[in-house]
This record gives structure tokens, sequence and C-alpha cells, in this order.
């Protein structure tokens, strides 16, 4: 089939649009569409414990501006939000927490690690007793961030990638679906 | 783990705020005691984001140790950062050249107004308003900007050194501080319009969370929250540092001992800060940003302790010396684990909704309590 007429649709909509006589017919996959309209409305979950957590709200205000990208709607619950982003450190005490709050977001559900903490640990690496090495010892992570804090235009570069990763279906929940 | 939500067999109830919660402003738990909606008690746990910072620093060199201080209270970081210079400087009896002193007080002056920026968009989001924040963000950036062209980075600087500061300034730094100060000077009129005045503001404030004088010194409050009550506590009146006591600056008082109160101390020493750094900006003395120090720093054996004001109060480093390479041990004196203390005092009586009005004006930053 012949999908090329694309300037009628948004650029980054999956499908074309076929002219007839009488109008014009949308050709496109249900998954993808799914896929298309779930990276556009991503609702943060406001997940900070430490210095990233004021880059992270710096993205939010008005120089930065994550709403032009869907992610306005930061929610302080984990039960409405779609994506948490771990912007801060992990500590031994935190982690049973963070791992109650995953469980309590509603499939489909995103991570991403923000800063070095989140990522590694970070300076914290080293000749610390308290910390955990990174947030992907207790929950699976879709993107992570380098920085200490990231820079917010990082931060809206890691939100652009999950959303190209939603798009062409290649996030950890996709992947897990579609194996046997 | 504590029940979410139990009854006592006072007929009380416990309630937990955190660590997940929007107006802790971290990873604080609290554990409220309620009777209808009258808190009783209030107990805060600590230690979700317990980083064993002191602990770290006892295995880093006096130059290295200085960084991990500025993800402690990472709003005050070059204060921090200031503070620990000072001690190892004391340890190591050097003299900093003018231009250093001028540039240190110059970027904590900076830092502070960027804290209280954030403090006022924070609080004032915390008590329903969500439009300042986005104005105090606004401002903020500007700070940032000029941070970063000079120390490489918008948050944790890390531009003080044992023996002066990292680099010398970047030739724009005058003219752009000459700018926010022109932008500030306006935009500061406008956030007292926009909420000082304002009457459900004002309302959610005044009689809310009062501390007195004797209680804010018994708990060990300082900074603002103490100045709130009337407690004469500003580290760069008391014990000058740097050139502190060649500047023209008063300390903002108030004796309500509530949350207005505190607001107002806040707002009143970004006022102070502007004419601080419109003092200095002009005078910036030629010559060296940094002293001649060793590459490998050693103190002498001893203890050193000093102490800076930083945007929520008295902030102070105790090195203990065996005369090696590393401290044998760091003790960080945070003034948010002191003013944290006289939460459950400052609650008791109030409405839960009061709690987030009192847990705003104390502008708590949680890594810095738990470090």
């Amino acid at each position: 089939m012949d999908v090329t007429h694309q300037d009628q649709a948004p650029a980054s909509f999956p499908g074309g649009v076929h002219p007839t006589a009488g109008g014009g017919i949308l050709v496109t996959k249900l998954d993808e569409v799914i896929n298309w309209a779930r990276s556009n409305s991503l609702w943060p979950l406001v997940f900070g414990t430490s210095c990233c957590a004021i880059e992270m709200m710096s993205t939010a205000s008005a120089k930065y501006d994550w709403s032009r990208f869907g992610f306005e709607v930061a929610r302080a619950t984990p039960r409405q939000a779609d994506v948490i982003i771990i912007a801060g450190t992990i500590v031994n005490k935190m982690a049973p927490v963070l791992k109650r709050l995953y469980d309590q977001m509603a499939d489909p559900k995103y991570v991403i690690a923000m800063g070095a903490c989140a990522t590694s640990g970070g300076p914290f690496f080293y000749n610390t007793y308290s910390v955990v090495k990174g947030a992907d010892h207790v929950i699976p992570v879709d993107v992570y961030i380098a920085g200490c804090p990231p820079r917010p235009e990082a931060l809206l570069h890691a939100l652009i990638t999950l959303q190209e990763k939603i798009r062409s279906g290649a996030t950890r929940e996709q992947v897990r679906v579609e194996k046997p | 783990m504590i029940e979410e939500l139990a009854t006592t067999d006072a007929g009380e109830m416990v309630v937990n705020v955190g660590p997940q919660h929007p107006s802790t402003h971290g990873v604080l738990h609290l554990v409220i005691t309620l009777r209808g909606e009258t808190i009783r008690k209030v107990e805060p746990h600590l230690g979700y984001i317990h980083r064993s910072i002191e602990k770290m620093c006892e295995s880093l060199s006096y130059r290295q140790f200085i960084y991990v201080t500025s993800r402690m209270d990472y709003l005050s970081s070059h204060i921090n950062n200031h503070a620990c210079a000072l001690c190892v400087e004391k340890g190591l009896q050097v003299e900093l050249p003018a231009r250093a002193k001028v540039i240190r007080v110059l970027m904590d002056e900076l830092t502070r107004l960027a804290s209280h920026q954030l403090w006022w968009g924070a609080m004032a989001m915390d008590v329903g308003a969500l439009t300042p924040f986005f104005h105090a963000f606004r401002e903020r950036e500007a700070i940032n900007d000029i941070m970063e062209e000079t120390c490489g980075a918008r948050l944790t600087m890390n531009y003080m050194v044992p023996g002066g500061v990292m680099a010398d300034l970047h030739p724009n730094f005058q003219k752009r501080v000459k700018d926010f100060i022109h932008l500030f000077r306006s935009k500061i009129d406008e956030y007292d319009e926009l909420v000082t005045g304002n009457v459900i503001f004002r309302s959610r404030m005044e009689g809310v969370g009062r501390l007195s004088a004797a209680d804010a010194i018994s708990y060990g409050c300082t900074g603002p929250t103490a100045r709130g009550s009337g407690v004469r506590c500003d580290i760069r009146k008391l014990a000058p540092y740097e050139i502190y006591d060649q500047l023209q600056f008063e300390e903002p008082l108030e004796t309500g001992g509530d949350c207005f109160a505190r607001y107002l101390v806040r707002m009143r020493e970004m006022r102070q800060s502007l004419s601080i750094i419109e003092q200095l900006i002009d005078n910036i003395p030629q010559g060296d940003f940094q002293a001649k120090t060793k590459a490998v720093l050693k103190l002498p054996k001893g203890e050193f302790y000093s102490r800076v004001e930083t945007a929520r109060g008295e902030f102070g480093v105790y090195i203990i010396s065996e005369g090696g390479m590393t401290p044998y041990r760091i003790k960080f004196r945070s003034p948010g684990f002191s003013n944290l203390s006289a939460l459950d005092h400052m609650a008791r009586g109030y409405k839960i909704g009061d709690l987030v009005a009192i847990m705003g004006t104390l502008d708590l930053v949680i890594p810095d309590i738990d470090r």
C-alpha cells in the first residue's frame, strides 16, 4: 500500500491520507496511533529527592517550559502519572519507597533516570555506605541522563528521546509485550 | 512500616505525610497526630536522602571534599563551599587577596538572592498560588546565567577553593550583574504587589506557626526563622568573615514570630543582598583571585571551626585534623536540621492546612538536613 501523502496529516502522525473523490481516507495502524497518542501526553510524577529536582523545576518553568512537548501536567500522585523522573540520589532507605511508587503507577509506565546519582550513584559512588549505585538496581529505567545536575536542555532531550522510543515501540514495556 | 492511617486509643488519628509529597520539598517523612483537623504532634522522620557525606569527606583530600558540600544545601552551594574553604584556610593560615574576598562575597549574595527567589516561588505554590513560581524562576534564570558564565555551572558551582576562587571573573560579569540589579529592583516590587499584600495570602500567614524568641533560641534556630522571632543571629554581623564588616547593610528583624514575619524577613533580606551587590560591583579590586597554596594541602594537627550565614541560617564546618592529607573527622552544622526541630513546637494547635504554610516559611532543603 502506498502511504506517501503525509502532507495532510501532522508530521509525526504515523500514517497517511489517501485522497478520493468524496474526501480522504486515513490509513494507519492502530498500535502506532496508540503509541503516537501516548507519546504526546506523558504526565510526569513529581519525584525530586535532591539537586536535580531544582533543574527539573527550571525545566518546568517559563524559560525552558516542558509543556511545549506535552509534559506540563506534573502529578503528585503515582496513580495519575505515566513517567517517573528520578531526580536525585536514591539511598537505601528510599529504595523501597521508590519501588512502591513504581508499583502504584498504572501501565504503561516509563522511567527516566536524571543525573549521575540516579544513573550510577555519581559522586556518591565511592566511600559511601548508604547510596544505591543507580536507580536501575531498584526499578527498570528507559532513558538515562548524564550530568550533575543535567542542564534543562538535557532533560528536554531525554523527554524527546522517550517520546521517540515510545513511538517506535522500543520501550521496555512494549518490547516485553511482544516477546513470546 | 507505620500504618498509613491509624487511630490511637485517645481517638486521635495518625497521618503520614511524605516521603513522597509535593509540599515537603524533598523526601521528608512527617508522622502527624491529629484530633479532628487540629495538629497534636508532628514527628519528622529523617534519612530518606542520607548520603553519608560526612563519612565520605574523611577519605577525600582538602581540595576534593569541598565539591561534595555543594550537594548538601544545593540552593546555597557557593556559601557551603565558602564555609569549607574558610575552615581549610584557617588551618593553613593563608591570607586571601582582596579580589578573592570581594568575588566570594558577591557570589554569596547572588546565591542568597537565587535561593530566596526559589523559596518565594515554592512557598507561594505551597499555599496555593501557582503564578509566583513562574515569576520567581524567570528572574532566577538571570542569576543562573551569570553563574554559568563565570563558574561553569548553573547549580552546583564548586567555585570556592582553599586560597580564593577557582577562576577569574568573566569579562561580562559586571555588566550582567548590573543589568540584573536593574531588572530585579523593579521585579521585587512586583513580588510585593503580587503576594505580600494579598488578602488570602495574609490570612494564611498571619498569626500562624508562632515561635517565641526564647523558643527560637532553645531550639537552636538560626537565619530568617529566628530573625522572624526577633533574635539577632546574622553571622555576617556577629562574626564577620571576609569583608562583611566593611559593608553597609542591616539585619532585618521582625518580632511577630509567625509565618508572615518570617516571610517579611526574607523579602527584606533580598533587598539587603541587592544593596550589598551594588556596593561591591563597581569596587572589585584588581589583583590575584587566588593565594599561592601548595599542591597537596596538609592541615596541622588540631581542630578548626568556621561558620557562615547561608540563606537558611548558620552553617558551620568542624574539621579535626591528625596532620594528614585527609581530615580525621568532619562535622557539618546545618541550619535546616535545627529549624526543622522547631516544627513540632510551631505546628501544635494549628490546623493541618497550616502545616504546609509553616513548612514553607522554614525553607527546608532536605539533603541539607540529612547530609
